[in-house]
């Protein structure tokens, strides 16, 4: 089954996720990070950071702040035992830190297949805005579908 | 530290063995709950031999190792595709080399290739950063 080329264009709800120390702690711990810049504020700030900042793949926790897990699977119809992550971008602005407020704003900018339909790929783009109004990262996912 | 130039090493990362332990640590730290990560029985009813790493794990690695190297103010920009599934006790090392300096809206650039791989030399991810001078 081909996924529906005329969601090409959709813009999921956008919504807004506040970048608390505690997790920014726990998945600096769940990466196995060392680096004290990521764990203690007071050498954080001394490095020239507003507070502990988010790593460069923070944004895509943020992603899972939205009301709903994964939003493109119940757009699409996509079974979850089916899809692998293919790709993923990031561009950066200015740096995330605890105590922000991101809004986030998803839209699918693709989807197209690959050997006659057995793989379907679902690009998405967001953005992510800060509490200043100023864009801080824009990151593009694409996701692989594997059809049976 | 020496300056930055076409053809140097990033200081190069080498990961514990992946265990289920950090998949769980790592689905409940991301939010990422896709049960293929942590639920043995899902992911052989999914046909895969066991559960595997997500992949935004192997890419968190990479960010570190590349803000072991430069202050995170400086990236400018990183990608990666997933080129292939880390497995339990796959033991990942994150490398990278700068391959040209470039200039981009004013600022000189140090485009670098990375990667992540297993021990028996299959590489995971592969991608590019462009990190500020």
């Amino acid at each position: 089954m081909m996924l529906d080329r005329s969601k090409i264009g959709h813009a999921f709800a956008p919504f807004t996720a506040e970048v608390e120390k505690g997790r920014l702690k726990f998945f600096a711990k769940a990466i196995g990070e060392t680096n004290p810049i990521y764990l203690d504020e007071e050498i954080a700030r001394k490095a020239g950071y507003r507070s502990l900042p988010a790593p460069p793949t923070f944004t895509s926790v943020l992603d899972q702040e939205s009301t709903e897990f994964l939003p493109v699977l119940k757009l699409l119809d996509i079974d979850i035992a089916t899809i692998l992550h293919g790709n993923q971008e990031f561009e950066y602005f200015s740096t995330i830190c605890a105590g922000d407020t991101i809004a986030v704003e998803c839209r699918i900018v693709d989807i197209f297949d690959k050997k006659a339909g057995a793989l379907e790929f679902v690009v998405m783009q967001s953005t992510y805005t800060n509490q200043n109004g100023q864009l801080a990262a824009r990151a593009t996912s694409t996701l692989v579908v594997r059809n049976p | 530290m020496s300056a930055i130039e076409a053809g140097m090493s990033i200081p190069p990362l080498e990961l514990a063995p992946i265990s289920r332990y950090t998949l769980a640590l790592y689905a409940g730290a991301s939010g990422d709950h896709n049960p293929i990560h942590i639920d043995s029985d899902f992911a052989k009813a999914a046909g895969m031999p066991d559960v595997f790493a997500h992949g935004m794990l192997s890419m968190a690695c990479l960010g570190r190792m590349l803000t072991n190297w430069q202050p995170q103010a400086q990236l400018r920009k990183f990608s990666n595709r997933f080129a292939a599934i880390t497995q339990l006790q796959d033991i990942i090392t994150c490398s990278g080399t700068v391959v040209e300096l470039i200039d981009r809206d004013g600022e000189r650039l140090a485009r670098c290739e990375i990667q992540a791989a297993t021990a028996n030399g299959e590489k995971t991810l592969i991608g590019e950063a462009l990190v500020a001078l």
